[in-house]
């Protein structure tokens, strides 16, 4: 028989996407005994984030909001990975995306598509410069990029503080930046849903007035076209053949005549871009403004998680960014609705995100059962 | 001369079945070995001869089947059942730890301890010199892995087993990695172990080693037993024709050389390896067109560096290289390739051939994805890339025949087609090829002499690097000997002494 649960889980273990889905079961699961331990019932806890995510129309839009830095991120890691370099540097390269946008967001006056283009066309630029210093270290003197970018981290942050004390960019006392100009803005509707023709209007369409309660943005519309970008890039050029075959088998690329020095600075130059759009959006989206940070707000690193979850593929990253998006915001609700510390929402998601990002570990514990069944 | 003990059968193997999933890697394989004998494993590449090995060894169940270690029905379920009932495995590539002595690697998880565990090295490297002593393997107890030769270490992996209190010693293609001499070494120890009674099962698929050192042999094709044969009432013709399944020529077949102008010049060249340590020392060379020049040497006489200083993939000291009279020293591997012709089939093939992830077709553009019609603009035509694909899999004849099995799901002889089809259909003026038949089986090897004898009826120049002086022999027409990183003699390949060349591949003069 074709059909039997042995073929099933053979296909199963097989397909990767199969393979992420097992995982994030086990993980649930997991994550329900980290609930239970902490004294919540697991069941009501996820029926309180599934309720989170999608009873509203602004929830779910929330959910996409959430995500939309963490696909781009994700993206960015997993672009310098198939070149077989590590990433860590997405944080860095995100805040100085996000300064750059801010900055240009505030000084330039522009008129409406323009300072858009160019506040994020700077943005990736800088960026891109940012994680290309990693990936030059790496070619001409063999510093590890994973050193580098993680020292290059800090730097990106203290510089970015550094620049809101400026007293023409930083309002002062605030610890934050001026407004960007409202031509820099990508919210969608932003300012007519705030005019008297606009609320009178969505007052009459309540759905439509729920969504905009959020600040809905055009950045997960870039999200999704870099996606695409980045599959078509990796899978269908020459540049993509070459920073694959380096991050495959350097030595068998370097004898085929590829660059592999220029292969590495490039991954990161593209992937320091990618990041420093995540953070670009991100202000002209969402924030509209940059403020003083006391850490790093992490969207770099989760980035590392979504890309691992996605399969470091452009496609994989869009599904990996919306599910902790997802997690992020609808783990939140069980807050209010449960009384449940952030810390066990955490340590929930953390136990999640583990098993999901795990996959071989799952594929090790099916192969020792199947294994198991022979004997 | 023979130790064989008949009325003792130490092992033996009935109807042993393997599958996996649905592919049967051993189907009804039977074998019985006595005390004191050496039995050969024959298979080519894939025939299931070390998965039958590691059902002894306990590394897999058989599927069915029975297994009697003296006498005795055994269930093997790990190897450390298998080192209780006194069976020790040589594994081809070495499970050693390098920074550890000879002894510490040794003892390593059977410590001798004294009071509250700590280690009595001193009483353990007394046993290991004693062991070493009585079957004549030579090695310094107190040497640290790093530091000592690959024959060295291999010796290192059987005085583990013996410590362990082998009587049974499965050797996994041990003379793959040895140079000529080591492998003169292994077999002298091989016959000290039998003649104390012990047991050998040796994997191999080089025939003239099985002449040499087995009493027996069973040959295994496609998982299938073939025939359990007395070596001494066997030609080398007949065994090989037995594991193929057809007649197999070793003589190469060619006519004269038709040797043309000087294509390659190689001057005074001085390439230092990884160490710093200058190991081509004022090597000079001349290629010609239309001949197949093979340079014979001990590994490890500079050949890998006078090869990748040869394709921009190692810096060129001091001297020259030209290719029809253009100076290409230090050129970039890409220049060499596309602009100077000339072409590589490396000694490595899943470090510098392949990239082992990637496809059949995308490794067969590897040197030319730039170019039309694999891409235009910067844009892969995957169409085109995989019509060119399936031309070169018909053409060389790589199975199975789909261009999108990843390269690591080859076998080791369809790689090296991979490789070859790349490397030919650039049609390039030189074509280098080192140590093109390592690893590979008679077919194979058949295979390959060919290829590289028509690249030079077709005019062209190929550079043949191998450390079986055989092969040499037999495929060039012209041989120079390297030793120390210099070319200390050159002989015409028709009128050349074997003798002649192993004194000078030793260093010593003619």
């Amino acid at each position: 028989m074709k059909f039997t649960a042995a073929a099933l889980k053979e296909k199963i273990l097989k397909g990767s996407l199969g393979f992420t889905l097992i995982s994030m079961v086990f993980g649930f699961s997991l994550g329900a005994i980290v609930l239970l331990v902490a004294g919540f019932n697991p069941i009501q806890a996820y029926w309180e984030i599934l309720k989170g995510i999608f009873s509203k129309p602004k929830y779910m839009s929330y959910v996409i909001i959430y995500a939309t830095p963490l696909i781009i991120t994700g993206l960015s890691v997993a672009f310098a990975l198939r070149t077989g370099l590590f990433n860590i540097g997405a944080e860095g390269q995100y805040i100085m995306g996000a300064m750059t946008a801010a900055a240009a967001g505030y000084f330039f006056k522009l008129p409406m598509v323009l300072h858009v283009v160019v506040a994020v066309a700077l943005a990736v630029m800088i960026a891109a410069l940012w994680g290309g210093i990693a990936g030059y270290l790496k070619a001409r003197f063999g510093v590890n990029e994973v050193i580098s970018t993680i020292m290059l981290n800090w730097t990106a942050l203290y510089l970015s503080n550094f620049a809101i004390t400026i007293d023409a960019f930083g309002r002062s006392g605030t610890g934050k930046t001026y407004t960007i100009q409202d031509t820099a803005f990508i919210d969608i509707l932003g300012h007519w849903k705030r005019t008297p023709e606009g609320i009178e209007f969505l007052r009459n369409h309540p759905m439509l007035w729920d969504i905009l309660k959020s600040p809905v943005n055009l950045g997960f519309i870039f999200a999704i076209l870099l996606a695409v970008m980045v599959w078509y890039i990796l899978n269908k050029t020459t540049l993509g053949y070459e920073l694959r075959a380096v991050g495959h088998n350097p030595f068998a690329a370097e004898a085929g005549g590829i660059n592999v020095k220029r292969s590495m600075v490039v991954s990161m130059f593209i992937a320091g871009g990618l990041a420093g759009a995540a953070g670009a959006f991100q202000v002209l989206g969402v924030s509209h403004r940059i403020a003083k940070l006391a850490v790093m707000e992490g969207y770099g690193f989760d980035g590392i998680a979504v890309s691992l979850i996605g399969n470091n593929t452009g496609p994989g990253c869009l599904l990996s960014g919306l599910l902790f998006g997802a997690l992020k915001y609808g783990g939140s609700k069980i807050q209010d609705a449960m009384n449940a510390p952030t810390e066990v929402i955490n340590i929930m998601i953390g136990t999640i995100i583990i098993f999901v990002a795990m996959p071989k570990l799952i594929r090790l514990i099916l192969t020792y059962k199947s294994r198991r069944g022979v004997k | 001369m023979t130790s064989i003990d008949f009325s003792r059968k130490t092992v033996e193997m009935i109807d042993v079945v393997k599958k996996f999933g649905d592919f049967v890697a051993n189907d009804r394989i039977s074998l019985t070995v006595h005390k004191g004998e050496v039995h050969a494993l024959l298979g080519e590449n894939g025939a299931g001869k070390t998965t039958l090995m590691n059902c002894l060894y306990g590394l897999y169940r058989p599927t069915e089947g029975k297994i009697r270690i003296n006498g005795k029905e055994v269930v093997i379920t790990d190897p450390n059942v298998a080192i209780h009932h006194g069976i020790g495995m040589v594994h081809q590539h070495f499970k050693l730890v390098e920074p550890f002595t000879v002894t510490q690697n040794i003892i390593l998880g059977q410590e001798t301890t004294k009071m509250m565990g700590i280690l009595d090295l001193a009483a353990a490297e007394k046993k290991v010199s004693e062991i070493s002593e009585k079957y004549g393997l030579t090695v310094d107890p107190r040497a640290k892995i790093e530091d000592i030769s690959v024959g060295s270490q291999q010796r290192v992996e059987i005085l583990k087993a013996l410590y362990r209190g082998a009587e049974i010693l499965i050797l996994d293609e041990p003379t793959a990695v040895l140079t000529p001499g080591e492998i003169q070494e292994l077999v002298t120890i091989i016959r000290n172990l039998t003649a104390e009674g012990k047991t050998i099962i040796i994997i191999t698929h080089k025939l003239h080693e099985i002449k040499q050192v087995a009493d027996y042999c069973t040959i295994i094709r496609r998982g299938k037993f073939i025939d359990t044969v007395e070596v001494a009432g066997v030609t080398e013709h007949e065994l090989a024709s037995k594991m193929v399944g057809r007649e197999v020529s070793f003589a190469v077949d060619k006519r004269p050389a038709q040797r043309g102008e000087r294509v390659l010049a190689i001057e005074n060249l001085v390439v230092k390896d990884n160490r710093g340590i200058q190991v081509v020392n004022g090597l000079s060379l001349d290629l010609h067109k239309g001949e197949i020049l093979g340079i014979a040497g001990v590994d490890g006489n500079g050949q890998s560096e006078l090869i990748e200083a040869l394709m921009g993939l190692r810096k060129v000291q001091s001297g020259r290289i030209r290719m029809r009279d253009k100076d290409i020293t230090n050129a970039s591997p890409k220049q060499i390739i596309s602009e100077h012709s000339i072409c590589s089939i490396p000694e490595d093939r899943q470090k510098r051939g392949l990239v082992m992830e990637f496809d059949v077709a995308e490794n067969l553009i590897l040197e030319n994805y730039q170019r039309r019609p694999f891409s235009e603009r910067g844009v892969l035509d995957h169409q085109e890339i995989y019509k060119f694909a399936d031309q070169c899999i018909m053409e060389f004849d790589v199975r199975p025949q789909d261009a999108q099995m990843t390269a690591k799901s080859l076998s080791g002889g369809n790689q090296q087609k991979v490789i070859i089809a790349r490397e030919v259909s650039n049609d390039p003026e030189v074509l280098v090829a080192s140590q093109p038949t390592r690893g590979l089986d008679v077919g194979a090897i058949e295979y390959v002499h060919r290829a590289l004898v028509e690249q030079r009826d077709r005019g062209k120049a190929v550079l043949l690097i191998s450390f079986e002086l055989d092969e040499i022999i037999n495929v060039s027409d012209r041989i120079a000997v390297i030793f120390e990183g210099r070319i200390v003699g050159e002989v015409d390949a028709e009128n050349a002494d074997e003798n002649n060349i192993g004194l000078m591949m030793a260093g010593g003069r003619v």
